[in-house]
Parts: structure tokens; C-alpha cells; sequence
């Protein structure tokens, strides 16, 4: 048998026996054929490939990142719990050196669940990769890490949690918004005060196949990663843009994301979306898989693979020059950007309605930037609902000045129940989180 | 009256066994280089004296498809492999002539892409040209819809001795082991079929006429026939004869440890609830890794015979074996010495063995007792520490639902059962490593032949119901089979245990000695447009693992 040229860990965990309903495209048989493919190709066997279990993410892992109304334990269930434990599991097995790259293969997905969180979104509801990535940088110290989504759908939920936090940059490449959901994801979302330029969305047309993903990925996602230089990069795995998937209309397909898997050469990767279960999650999954461990993936086609058919439209190539061009340029100058967007501002506020689908549940939020000279500064949320809850949630990010720090309990202790019907405090520095 | 026989590679033992009691057990020397003799004398030495007419089976754990392979005397194979879209592979070592032809069959079993006849018909000629003997074929997903295996069979099998398919060899997903257990079930065909045909002639001779039956890898057994057949399933069957004597010299019901100590090797194994483990996929034979189910063991070079060393200033043991205790006339110092030095051990030539520990002690600055303890301190603490990180493995094992992993199922030996010559001399020490109760039986010396007699009919399948296909396959009992739409996880699990059986009492099982039991089952809605839902229905299940009624009874 082969030998992985990168050390590669898995963790594969399909959770044969947890759905979001009976029918639902997020069901027990989602990654059933995935597993299929892999057992059968013997990836098992492959000399450097290992596979690991998932452990069992903790209300704090969850904390970390989230402000969970009420608390954790009424909204996430324990698949919740150990689809996130999927990832921290193959996230600390790079940190720790038993391998070189890992990829959580875990359902359901988490990109689309912001830092607020009454119920399910788009699928999700809890940030698998957010958490993971909260949980390695509490174990391994600070890291600078840049977040390439691509899944087909925006990736709001990681956009909202890493909006104004300059150590993270967040890359969602994506079917724009005007023609899915969520929505949101146009190039305008460029991050928050003390972040502005390292949240970058790159909105692709409808059609949008091989050669426009790997246009953008050598002409925007790599130049920007090179002038960024993350300690850690994260592919973000959504696999809907394939050309099969029933709920987009992309045409991207298994050997494309090998390829971008292999040029983009992330550390670790986290399953996200895609739903078509049999004609393109097996072979997109082998792969990824493939490509991370540094193995032959030119074999790897779909069985109805044409690519004739799937050939790029060229008003769509000439959009995405154009785009690419923007959106580089956008990167490039976006310090003189941020200086004229927030010059003299002390605080920044964004106002928003997010619709929690799968609960059925509208949330209007206001979300308040304190502006401070020594650190990102505090984030304060006042959220309500239309089912009558009323949150204030302050939230001290990594590397706050002591100032900032002691703002924010002097908030939280003087925050009076009402009208509020909860209040959090989520600590970073300390890794503290209270509510009442 | 049953008589077992387990050839290993150094000793053959037999075993007679009536009425649940061993009436009588033979111990001789293994002659590679003539097996069947070897065979031959001890089956001669066991009916001796006894009334033939009332030997009801003769179960044979034998080498002779293991040495075939280890020792490269096998058939000349060519290898047709369809491998369609997925991994390169890589399989320069499977055959003497390897072809890979198109067409493809994917994960549901559906046909994709239609093989080439003109294609096959070119390679079976070049095949015949260049004198090939056997024949294995091998398409990726044959277990979910073997029907290109079939066709390409159907074009070939007048023109070779042997034609394998890799469908029929297991019902386990794993393209590369397929194509290596098809490559040697084709390659030691004709070599077992002879040893089978010679045996059956001898014994008729003999004038005696019961049922043959062949040990497996998995402690279970198959007639001749279906050995004839499959004869690949025969190899690597020792350790699992040692380990059916194991269980028939102790019945456990708890997690523990077996370990079976010998001159060159300790085999380990493993019981969860008092039933072994087996291997994950399938067992490794000559580097070649197969699907061939197989009870889980590891042998490590640690044994009474392990030579002892001073290196880079610590005191090593094994995994060699550089010859004979220096006791029993040897040049190195082993274990065994520092058990005759310590008077534990009888015979053998305790001054020499005095004398070497001797010279160990002054380079340890210890006494004489001090040292040869320390050996066998240092022997015992290797075996825990190697049973401790199988078990962080074994206990680590992927699990693919919530429940599975919230259970967090672990083995946690209670006991540790011993056998082999050290075994009454380490039990103690052993016992203040593990901190569990350590066994070892007074008479153990013919277990694997004991082990080899009480083994019964075993099969595995794999089965899986689709109802959208509306095929129901368990490729191990060769089924493919028509359903409806309404098939449900219920039909489909009494299904499998039915199959279950029905293969045992194929394979010469008692209609008293079938227990089936559903090892896996999972049923997977398929949804398919806006309104049509189906089924994915998989089902694993299994002959009980345990001993034939006979032994059980007393």
C-alpha cells in the first residue's frame, strides 16, 4: 500500500443515528456512502493516514466562542457536543504533532451559527470549527490563523464570531448571496473596526465551475494568505458548490476540490455542507483526503464526470477577473479603508435581523464596537427575540488591556436583570464566562 | 469421538477426545519438507487402539496453504482488476501477470460503466500465452453487485485451473485486501487441493470414513469441500487453535487477557465479555493484507529463550532468539536461565546457568538471585506494557454513532489466563503487574490440538438491503436476492440470522450447535426527490463464537 507523503488524521465520525428530522438533507445517511468509498478505497490501510474518535466538547468549549440563550445545555444536544469534539479531537492532533494535517469529517455542520445562538440555522448550531479553533488557541497560546471557507453557502455564522478580530482572517468563497441562502456575503462585509480588511467574501456567480474556484484561489485566496501569513490555515469543507449538489446551482466538482485542497494546503480541514450524498460527497471527501495526505488524486472522478459539460461559461470567467481584481485591491488597501470608515469614532454599531430557520425564531441584535487605542476592545450585544427573550452579552476578546477587562465586569456586575431576561459576560482573556 | 490435529510449524499435536474428556494426546516434531507424513503419522498414532467406527469428525488445523504462500511454492496467477475511479493503487506484488480492465460498479452497486469484452478476451489470451495457472478477478464494489466478477469469469474458466473471484472471499469493503485475498486464495488452490485430495484417498484406505473438517483463522471450522474451495481461509489457523484451547481449559465470562508464552514468542489475546476479539479487516499474512476474518492476536519475540543482554548500559531482553538456553547447552543467556539459576526450573545444567546470570550480576553490581529476578521482572513488565498499549488501540477503536460513543465500551481485563512452558513460573510475577488474578492451567501442553477438535462451523456476513434496488446481497453465502419496497430492519435481521445458519449447516454444522447473532444493524432512510423515501438496510451477523455442544455439556 501507499504511504502518505503528509501524516493525516481523521476523524470520521458519520453519527449514523442523529438527524435533524426523518427527511431532512442533514440525516443519518449523509455520509453513509462516504464511508462506503473510503472503507472500500482502503484508506484505513494507508500507511500515515489514522483515524481517530471524537471526544465530547464541554459547555466551556462552547462558551468560548458562543453565548448560548439560555444556557448550553437547553439548545445542544450531544451530537452537538461531539461533532464539535470532532474537530477539537483533529484540530489538537496537529497541534500536538502526532500528525502533520487533519480533517473532521463530523455532522452536522457549523458555519452558519453566529455568536448568539437561540436554536438551529442553515443546518447549524453550534460553530464546530469556531469552538475548535477557541479550544486549540486556549491549549497552545495565540495563534494567527486564516479561515478559508468553501462551502457554497456564506459562512456568516464564522464571519460574525471573527468580525473584529484581526487574528483571524475569515475567506468565505461562495454562491452570491442575491441567489442563496443565508443571503449575506457581499465584498462590502469587510470586518469590524479593529479588524476591518480580515473578513473577505468573494461572491461567485451561479454556475461558477472548476476553472473560476481555482482562478480565485491562485489570484486572491493565496496572494492574500501570503501577505497575511497565518501560523494555521483551516479549510472551512462545505463541498456543495459540486455541479450535483440539489440545493445550489455551482458546478464545481471532486477533482477541482483536490486541487484547491492541495494548492491552498491547509493544516486542518472541518466537513461543513453538501447534500449530494451519493454522486459527489464520496468522491469529494476521498479527494480532500487524498490531497491533504499528499497521495494521488488524479484517478479521483464522479461516475457521470463530463467535463465538457461542466465547461466554465466565459461571461462568467470575465466576471470573476473583474472580481478577483476587486477584491485584491480591497485587501491591499485596507488600512487607508479602515482609517477613513472609523477615524475618530469611539464606538461602532451594526444593527441586524437573523432568522433562526430550523427553530423558526427572528432575532433583532445590536451589536456595539468599543473602540480602544490599546487592544481590539469589548463587544456588547443587546439581542431580543420574538419569543420574548432580551439578552445583554459583553464580550472581552483574546488580548484585551486590563482597561477593557475591568470595563466589562464593572458592565456585567452593574447590568440589572431587567429589562433583560439574561446577561452574559464571555471572558477570553481569563477564559471566563458567567451569565445571569 | 472427535480427533483434533493442529500442525505448527515446529511440533504436531493431536487430541482424541470423547465425551467431553482428552482420552488421548500425541506430541511429535513438524516435517516441513513432508507434511502430509507428518499428518499422516499422528492421525496413525491417534486411532491406535481405537474403534474407528465411533469417531464422528476429524478437525485439522493445518499449514499447508500458509507454508505455500510463505515459502512462494504457489500457482502462477494473472490478475484482472477493475478499479474504476478512486486511489492509484499500487499492486506490483499481487500475481505474475496483473491487468487492469475498464468498466466500474459504484457504492450502491450499480453499474456505471459496462466491461469490454474484447478486452478480456486479449488478456485471457496473453494469460494463456504466458502460461498462467490461476486466475483472481477483482472489480472495486463486487461485494454490492458482483456481476461483472461473473461475466469475466464465465469467459475464463475453461482455460485455467482455478478462477477466484473477490466477491465471494468477504463481504467487507476493502478494494486493496480484496485484491490481495483473491490473488492468494487463486495462488494456493491447486497446492491444497492436492494435500485435501491425498488426505481424503489416505484415509479411505484406512478405511475410515468421517466428515473432514479445516480450521480457520477466525477458531471456527469448514469441511473439505468448502476448504477445497477456499482454501486461503485455512491459513495462520495455529494461533487461533491455541486459543480455542485456551477457552476449553477455562470459561470466562468477564474482559481479560490470554497469553500463550513459548520459547521464541508470547501470542496475546484478548476476551470481551469471555468472546474473543477479532481482527478489525482481516489478517496479514507474508505482507500481504488480507480479508480474511481471523481471531485477534499478537505475537511479540519475547520467550523463555529471548536472549538477555547488557545494551547502552540497560538490560535488554529479545525479540531475537539467538538459540538454546545456555542451560540446554546454549551460548546466550535467556529467562530460562535465570529460572534454572533461581531453582525454579528443573533440568537443564543449573551450574552453567549459575555462572552466566553470574556474570550479569557482577555488571549490575547485584547478587546472583538479585539478577535473575531483575530478568524476569524486566520479561513481565515488557508483556503488561505491551497488553497496556494494545489496549489503549483495541480500546480506541472508530465508532460511527452517538450512542457508540457516549457508551465509550472498554476492555477492562480482570483475569489473565497463561499457558505455555513459563507459565507456572511467571503466573506470580505476572500477577503483581497486571493486579488482576493470574491463571494457568496443570495441563495445558496439547491445548491448541484440544482447541482444534472442539472448533465448530463459522460465518460471517455481511448483508445489505436496499430498497430502492430492491436487492438484498450477503456476498460470504454467495446471496444476491430479490425485495420489496416494504422491506424493513426487522425482515432483514431474521433474514441474516436464517442465512447465518443455513451457511453453518452447509459448512457441516449440528442443527444443536447453531447459535446466530446479529453482530451490526443499522437501517438509513434514502431520500430520493421530494417524496420517495427507501431503505439502506446493513446487517452484520455471525455464528456465536464458542465451542462445539459435545465440550459445553459436560
Amino acid at each position: 500500500m501507499f504511504k502518505a507523503k503528509n501524516r493525516l488524521g481523521l476523524v470520521f465520525f458519520p453519527a449514523f443515528d442523529w438527524a435533524i428530522s426523518k427527511t431532512h438533507p442533514e440525516r443519518e445517511e449523509r455520509l453513509l456512502y462516504t464511508q462506503d468509498q473510503i472503507f472500500e478505497e482502503g484508506i484505513q490501510d494507508t500507511e500515515g493516514i489514522e483515524f481517530y474518535n471524537p471526544v465530547i466538547a464541554s459547555e466551556k468549549d462552547v462558551s468560548r466562542v458562543h453565548i448560548v440563550v439560555p444556557n448550553v445545555a437547553s439548545q445542544l444536544s450531544q451530537s452537538h457536543l461531539v461533532a464539535a469534539g470532532g474537530a477539537i479531537r483533529a484540530y489538537k492532533a496537529v497541534m500536538e504533532k502526532e500528525v502533520n494535517k487533519s480533517f473532521a469529517l463530523v455532522r452536522p455542520p457549523g458555519h452558519h451559527t453566529h455568536r448568539v445562538v437561540y436554536g438551529g440555522r442553515g443546518f447549524c448550531t453550534v460553530n464546530v470549527g469556531a469552538v475548535a479553533l477557541e479550544r486549540i488557541r486556549q491549549d497552545y497560546g495565540d495563534l494567527k490563523v486564516a479561515i478559508v471557507d468553501t462551502d457554497a453557502h456564506h459562512g456568516d455564522g464564522t464571519q460574525d464570531i471573527y468580525w473584529n478580530d484581526k487574528d483571524t482572517l475569515f475567506i468565505s468563497l461562495h454562491q452570491d448571496g442575491r441567489s442563496l441562502y443565508p443571503g449575506t456575503g457581499s465584498i462590502e462585509e469587510f470586518g469590524g473596526p479593529s479588524a476591518y480588511g480580515y473578513n473577505i467574501n468573494i461572491p461567485l456567480p451561479p454556475g461558477t465551475g472548476e476553472e473560476g474556484f481555482l482562478y480565485i484561489l491562485d489570484n486572491v485566496v493565496i496572494p492574500i494568505l501570503n501577505d497575511f501569513k497565518p501560523d494555521i490555515i483551516i479549510n472551512s469543507a462545505g463541498q456543495d458548490n459540486h455541479y450535483s449538489d440539489p440545493l445550489t446551482n455551482m458546478n464545481f466538482t471532486a477533482q477541482g476540490y483536490a486541487i484547491l485542497n492541495e494548492r491552498l494546503n491547509p493544516d486542518m480541514a472541518v466537513l461543513e455542507g453538501g447534500y449530494s450524498i451519493e454522486g459527489a460527497l464520496p468522491y469529494i471527501n476521498l479527494g480532500i483526503i487524498l490531497a491533504m495526505a499528499g497521495l494521488d488524486y488524479s484517478h479521483v472522478f464522479e461516475p457521470d464526470y463530463d467535463a465538457d459539460k461542466l465547461k466554465q461559461d466565459t461571461a462568467i470567467t470575465n466576471h470573476i477577473e473583474k472580481l478577483s481584481e476587486a477584491v485584491y485591491s480591497l485587501w491591499r488597501h485596507k488600512k487607508e479603508l479602515a482609517e477613513e470608515k472609523f477615524k475618530n469614532k469611539k464606538e461602532v454599531t451594526r444593527e441586524r435581523k437573523i432568522y433562526f430557520d430550523t427553530a423558526g425564531i427572528t432575532e433583532h441584535q445590536v451589536q456595539k464596537f468599543i473602540i480602544c487605542d490599546d487592544c481590539s476592545g469589548l463587544s456588547v450585544i443587546d439581542s431580543s427575540n420574538d419569543e420574548s427573550a432580551h439578552i445583554l452579552a459583553i464580550t472581552v476578546p483574546r488580548k484585551s488591556c486590563q482597561y477593557c477587562i475591568d470595563k466589562a465586569y464593572a458592565m456585567y456586575d452593574s447590568s440589572n436583570q431587567y429589562p433583560y431576561t439574561n446577561v452574559y459576560l464571555q471572558d477570553r482573556c481569563n477564559d471566563n464566562y458567567l451569565s445571569k | 469421538m472427535i480427533i483434533g490435529i493442529d500442525v505448527g510449524g515446529t511440533h504436531i499435536d493431536g487430541a482424541v477426545i470423547s465425551n467431553g474428556n482428552i482420552v488421548k494426546t500425541s506430541k511429535k516434531i513438524t516435517d516441513r519438507n513432508n507434511l502430509f507424513e507428518t499428518i499422516w503419522t499422528t492421525l496413525k498414532i491417534l486411532l491406535e487402539d481405537i474403534d474407528k467406527s465411533k469417531v464422528s469428525r476429524i478437525n485439522l488445523s493445518t499449514t499447508v496453504s500458509t507454508n505455500a504462500i510463505v515459502e512462494k511454492r504457489v500457482s502462477k496467477v494473472g490478475m484482472i482488476v477493475q478499479s474504476g475511479p478512486g486511489m492509484n493503487y499500487d499492486f506490483s506484488r499481487v500475481g505474475d501477470q496483473l491487468e487492469f480492465i475498464s468498466g466500474y460498479t459504484d457504492h450502491r452497486g450499480v453499474v456505471v460503466k459496462e466491461i469490454v469484452e474484447d478486452e478480456i478476451k486479449t488478456i485471457r489470451d496473453n494469460f494463456i500465452k504466458n502460461n498462467m495457472e490461476s486466475i483472481g478477478i477483482v472489480s472495486k464494489f463486487s461485494t454490492r453487485n458482483p456481476s461483472h466478477e461473473k461475466q469475466i469469469s464465465e469467459m475464463l474458466i475453461d482455460d485455467f485451473d482455478t478462477v477466484a473471484m473477490g466477491h465471494s472471499s468477504s463481504g467487507r469493503l476493502n478494494f486493496p485486501r480484496r485484491v490481495n485475498t483473491t490473488y492468494l486464495s487463486a495462488a494456493v488452490n491447486n497446492t491444497f487441493r492436492e494435500f485435501a485430495e491425498n488426505f481424503e484417498k489416505s484415509l479411505k484406505l484406512e478405511g475410515v470414513d468421517v466428515p473432514i473438517y479445516v480450521l480457520k483463522a477466525d477458531g471456527g471450522t469448514m469441511d473439505l469441500d468448502t476448504a477445497k474451495n477456499n482454501p486461503i481461509e485455512t491459513i495462520l489457523s495455529g494461533p487461533a487453535a491455541s486459543f480455542m484451547g485456551l477457552s476449553a481449559l477455562f470459561s470466562e465470562i468477564d474482559d481479560g487477557v490470554l497469553l500463550d508464552i513459548g520459547g521464541t514468542t508470547t501470542d496475546i489475546f484478548f476476551l470481551a465479555d469471555g468472546v474473543q476479539l477479532f481482527e478489525p479487516l482481516g489478517i496479514n499474512i507474508d505482507n500481504h493484507k488480507t480479508l480474511i476474518r481471523a481471531i485477534y492476536s499478537v505475537s511479540i519475540g519475547l520467550g523463555g529463550d529471548s536472549y538477555v543482554r547488557m545494551e547502552d548500559n540497560k538490560l535488554k531482553i529479545g525479540p531475537q532468539r539467538m538459540g538454546p538456553p545456555i542451560a540446554f547447552g546454549g551460548e546466550y543467556l535467556t529467562p530460562t536461565d535465570a529460572m534454572v539459576a533461581l531453582g525454579k526450573l528443573d533440568g537443564g545444567n543449573k551450574e552453567k546457568a549459575v555462572l552466566a546470570v553470574g556474570e550479569l550480576a557482577k555488571r549490575l553490581d547485584l547478587s546472583i538471585k538479585e539478577a535473575a529476578n531483575k530478568i524476569l521482572d524486566i520479561m513481565t513488565g515488557l508483556i503488561k506494557e505491551k497488553v497496556d498499549n494494545l489496549l489503549i488501540k483495541i480500546n480506541a477503536h472508530p465508532v460511527y454513532t452517538v450512542k457508540e460513543l457516549l457508551e465509550n465500551k472498554r476492555i477492562e481485563p480482570q483475569f489473565v489466563n497463561v499457558i505455555g512452558g513459563p507459565a507456572k513460573i511467571l503466573a506470580p510475577l505476572l500477577e503483581k503487574k497486571f493486579a488482576v488474578k493470574v491463571k494457568y492451567p496443570e495441563e495445558y501442553k496439547t491445548a491448541n490440538a484440544v482447541g482444534a477438535a472442539l472448533a465448530k462451523p463459522t460465518i460471517e456476513i455481511n448483508m445489505l438491503a436496499d430498497t430502492e434496488r430492491g436487492i438484498l446481497s450477503a456476498p460470504e453465502a454467495g446471496i444476491y436476492e430479490t425485495i420489496n419496497r416494504n422491506y424493513n430492519l426487522e425482515m432483514a435481521e431474521n433474514r441474516a440470522l436464517e442465512i447465518v445458519r443455513d451457511s453453518a449447516i452447509k459448512l457441516g454444522a449440528n442443527k444443536a450447535d447453531i447459535e446466530a447473532e446479529i453482530v451490526e444493524s443499522n437501517s438509513f432512510n434514502m431520500v430520493k426527490g421530494f417524496s420517495g423515501v427507501f431503505k439502506n438496510i446493513r446487517v452484520r451477523a455471525q455464528t456465536t463464537p464458542g465451542l462445539i455442544h459435545d465440550w459445553r455439556s459436560q
